[in-house]
């Protein structure tokens, strides 16, 4: 589905991205996983075509991506932290990327009904909290039934309700097939999700393998166990 | 590109600055036209208004609001949609805005008050002038990523072209004052935007004889149908190469 | 005794009846035209006799040159045009006192050596030339050596492109006690022209769209000119090397364009400038080595600059002169100012009037700071109502660095001194 090759982007002196090569197949949830600052959120800007690197190419369903930007509406995005143009209201946000996208096929609302949008509608987006933010950034990234969701640290800022529900739209989506892209801090939350682990740190892809041979490896069946025993052996090995 | 100009014209319009930047031109030219009985010195006031009002909100404004929607073309550029037309849809919006409330503000007096080619004049300096100022707010903002900076440049950029630039040329003229350079001086004002409009405004009100022998020579060039249509291209130019150094800029941007 | 007075009184009655029948017999009329016995109008003065009238009916007339070497009335009725054909002067009087009235005076020679007049007076007294309308002339009419002439009424026109090709309109050389009242002067070189003139007057007249000066007034002393009108002409007017010249109540109008004054004065001594208007000129009035002079309750408005003052000027007095408009008051070159501005109306005043006198408590500064970089460097003026001068201007006026410090309006009005 996606393929990247050889990717590099360098931020003054800052190394962001440093030469990563990676394939991500149909039907996989990917967890890209690194300490803050290791370049996650740059490579998915990157897939995205937010960040163009350096050097390198990235390929969607065999195609270039720097060569047309029509690939994109199969990607749902969920940012960081979603901002939106701060005079509008949730409804206008929702009805501007629907007429942007201008998409054919039919809205997927599950996430606008289960977060309970329809009382909010009215609501400018200035007056909006974090959480409600990235409820709406969640709900645009399902909303067109995209064959590839992309999810930046979903989870952060939500209360656990609302997290939960998330979570569950991410389980659905996957056994629909679609390749998913998660970063995340709180790892346990991908536990039940996770297909392939991708570990970076310092720009650097450090492995990229199936989550079932990581637990093997490791003997720990918690993601988040077996992150850090990975992390301790790479200091270790620093030391050494 | 018609979805995210209608957009962003819609968004600046909800912005009171932008409502209140045309009710300022409405009551600054209405009380211009109606106080002088002069209709020329009214002109003359006018003029200041474009010559110096005009580009120094247009300018500011554009910057501040492009800094302000950074998120905004972030959430585009995810979109499918191409960054170049990101970027002319936003230069479209703020220039249209711009040219909307310039129309209004100044075009409804001028048109009530003085429907003469001055007027006219003035009127097409004005827009000319709203659009370049927007350009280059959007080379100066593409260019800078901190916002408080950006700010600040665009201001110098404006204290340059309305004022900095005028030094300079006072400073040639008396170094140069042995020298045949009223020629020459067609082409310095021509790096000016504001001075071409200036002077294009300045021929149409016929205060040609009044500028001497400099005035014979502008008006041998701005005069003629060539001239006119030179002035108007070069600022054209002004308008065309901001926003495509910015576009060239935005499009290798990484958000 | 009664028979002899009344015999004396008989005698007196006699006479008169005698004059009265004899006066037709002395000076008879002369009539020409068509359906006259006499056709041509040399033939009617080969005829004429001193003071007889040749009356000339309406018609056409190509005579070459009419030549006038009697005292006669040269009346034409209907307006009869006469023709010079492009070739000849048409009239040329060299009698004293003759009239001439009522023609319709066309195409006249041109040279560039002698100077082809429509009428043309030599060395004459007590001529009158009236009603005359005079069209496609090289001079208009001219007059050398003349004295108390009278040139009236007459519309003179001249549609020629070229200065070389065109003479003046009315033109004056060496004439003394003219009189030029009530003519109309349009696209001729210069409108009038006086030279060596004195003790004359020239009266509402209006001389427009001429291609030099409206009027052109060389060393000519003690002459009036009141109540003119002189508008769109190519360069104004123009006074020179004269004294004591009294202007009064003129109209300088539109006269507009580089090097066009509203009037240029030019070693003029011991003159009268009063109430004058002056509107829409490039340069209402430049002076250069003006003196004694006074210039009162003229009225500047939307002119370039109203007065262009060189330093060469001196004890000349402005008082009660109104400035509306205008975009320079005063210009001048240099920072000796031997010249009194006081009391007079300044629309760019921003001073005011705590004890209510009528008179500003601060002075008036006309000079600006850019006029002052203009003088010296004319490109400048490529700068005109740029940010940048205003500010300069702004400045000097808070600290004046740069303008004569003593070229002040000290006691400025606050309202107009006359309604306009």
């Amino acid at each position: 589905m996606i393929s990247a090759t050889n990717i590099s982007k360098q931020f003054g002196k800052l190394k962001a991205l440093d030469n990563i090569s990676v394939t991500y197949p149909a039907g996989e949830c990917i967890a890209l996983i690194g300490p803050n600052g290791s370049g996650k959120t740059t490579f998915i800007k990157s897939i995205l075509g937010m960040v163009v690197p350096d050097s390198g190419k990235i390929l969607f369903k065999g195609k270039d991506i720097a060569q047309d930007c029509h690939y994109r509406s199969d990607i749902g995005y969920m940012p960081q932290i979603g901002r939106y143009p701060e005079n509008m209201t949730i409804g206008q946000v929702l009805e501007m990327m629907k007429d942007i996208r201008n998409h054919s096929g039919s809205l997927d609302d599950d996430l606008i009904n289960d977060f309970n949008f329809k009382s909010l509608l009215n609501k400018r987006m200035r007056t909006l909290s974090g959480g409600t933010r990235q409820k709406v950034s969640a709900a645009l990234a399902f909303m067109f039934n995209p064959e590839v969701l992309i999810l930046d640290e979903p989870t952060a800022g939500l209360d656990p309700v609302a997290s939960e529900i998330l979570k569950q739209k991410i389980v659905k989506e996957k056994e629909k097939g679609k390749l998913i892209l998660i970063t995340s801090h709180v790892l346990s939350e991908l536990d039940d999700i996770v297909t392939q682990v991708m570990y970076m740190q310092d720009g650097k892809m450090v492995f990229y393998k199936p989550f079932d041979l990581l637990q093997f490896e490791t003997g720990e069946n918690k993601l988040s166990k077996a992150i850090a025993m990975i992390m301790q052996q790479n200091q270790f090995s620093d030391i050494l | 590109m018609k979805k995210i100009i209608k957009y962003i014209i819609t968004d600046i319009l909800r912005n009171k600055i932008i409502l209140s930047y045309t009710a300022f031109l409405l009551a600054i030219s209405f009380t211009i036209f109606s106080l002088e009985d002069n209709s020329t010195k009214g002109l003359l006031s006018l003029l200041n208004i474009v010559l110096i009002i005009v580009p120094l909100i247009s300018i500011i404004f554009s910057t501040i609001y492009i800094y302000n929607s950074a998120e905004f073309i972030e959430l585009l550029v995810s979109q499918p949609l191409q960054r170049k037309k990101i970027w002319l849809g936003l230069f479209t919006g703020l220039a249209g805005s711009f040219t909307i409330a310039f129309l209004i503000g100044a075009g409804i007096p001028i048109i009530l008050f003085e429907a003469t080619a001055v007027g006219f004049m003035i009127l097409a300096v004005g827009i000319l002038l709203s659009v370049i100022f927007v350009a280059i707010a959007m080379f100066a903002a593409v260019r800078i990523r901190d916002k408080a900076k950006g700010i600040g440049v665009t201001i110098l950029l404006w204290l340059y072209f309305s004022l900095l630039f005028d030094g300079i040329v006072l400073f040639l003229l008396f170094q140069f004052s042995d020298y045949p350079i009223e020629k020459p001086m067609i082409a310095v004002s021509m790096l000016n935007p504001i001075d071409i409009g200036r002077i294009l405004i300045l021929l149409k009100m016929d205060v040609s004889a009044l500028m001497g022998y400099t005035g014979a020579v502008f008006k041998d060039f701005f005069g003629t149908t060539a001239g006119m249509v030179t002035s108007f291209l070069i600022l054209a130019l002004w308008m065309i190469c901001p926003l495509l150094i910015s576009l060239r800029k935005f499009d290798r941007k990484d958000l | 005794m009664a028979a002899k007075q009344k015999d004396i009184r008989m005698k007196i009655y006699f006479l008169i009846l005698f004059f009265l029948y004899s006066l037709p017999g002395m000076c008879s009329i002369i009539h020409v035209g068509k359906n006259e016995r006499i056709k041509t109008i040399k033939e009617a003065i080969s005829h004429a006799n001193e003071l007889d009238t040749v009356l000339v009916h309406g018609g056409y007339y190509k005579e070459g040159n009419i030549f006038i070497s009697k005292k006669i009335v040269l009346k034409g009725i209907d307006l009869p045009t006469l023709d010079g054909e492009n070739k000849y002067q048409i009239i040329s009087v060299k009698a004293n006192g003759v009239v001439i009235d009522g023609f319709k005076i066309v195409h006249s020679g041109t040279s560039s050596l002698e100077d082809i007049a429509g009428i043309k007076l030599y060395d004459v007294r007590d001529a009158v030339v009236q009603n005359n309308v005079l069209d496609d002339t090289f001079f208009g009419i001219y007059t050398q050596r003349g004295t108390n002439c009278l040139i009236q009424n007459n519309v003179l026109t001249s549609a020629r492109k070229q200065e070389q090709a065109s003479g003046n309109g009315i033109h004056c050389w060496k004439s003394d006690s003219m009189r030029i009242i009530n003519n109309s002067i349009k696209g001729h070189r210069d409108g009038i022209y006086f030279e060596f003139v004195t003790n004359s007057v020239i009266w509402r007249n209006v001389s427009t769209s001429n291609l030099r000066y409206g009027l052109h007034f060389m060393f000519s002393n003690s002459d009036s000119y009141i109540s003119n009108i002189f508008r769109y002409n190519g360069a104004g007017v123009s006074v020179m090397f004269s004294h004591h010249v009294k202007m009064f109540n003129n109209y300088f109008e539109e006269n507009w364009g580089d090097g066009a004054y509203g009037i240029l004065l030019k070693e003029i001594a011991d003159s009268y400038i009063d109430g004058n208007h002056f509107i829409k000129n490039t340069s209402a009035i430049y002076m250069e080595g003006v003196s004694r002079t006074i210039m009162v309750k003229n009225v500047f408005r939307n002119n370039g600059w109203a007065i262009k003052i060189q330093a060469s000027c001196m004890e000349t007095e402005l008082h009660n002169n109104v400035f509306l408009g205008n975009t320079f008051d005063v210009g001048t070159n240099g920072s000796l100012v031997l010249n009194n501005f006081d009391g007079n109306y300044w629309d760019k005043y921003e001073g005011y009037d705590l004890n209510k006198n009528g008179i500003g408590d601060l002075p008036y500064r006309p000079v600006s700071m850019y006029s002052m970089i203009v003088e010296r460097n004319p490109p400048a003026m490529i700068l005109f109502h740029s940010f940048m001068t205003s500010l300069l201007d702004k400045t000097e006026k808070v600290l004046p660095t740069l303008t004569p410090e003593n070229l002040a309006d000290t006691k400025p009005l606050m309202k107009l001194p006359f309604r306009l």
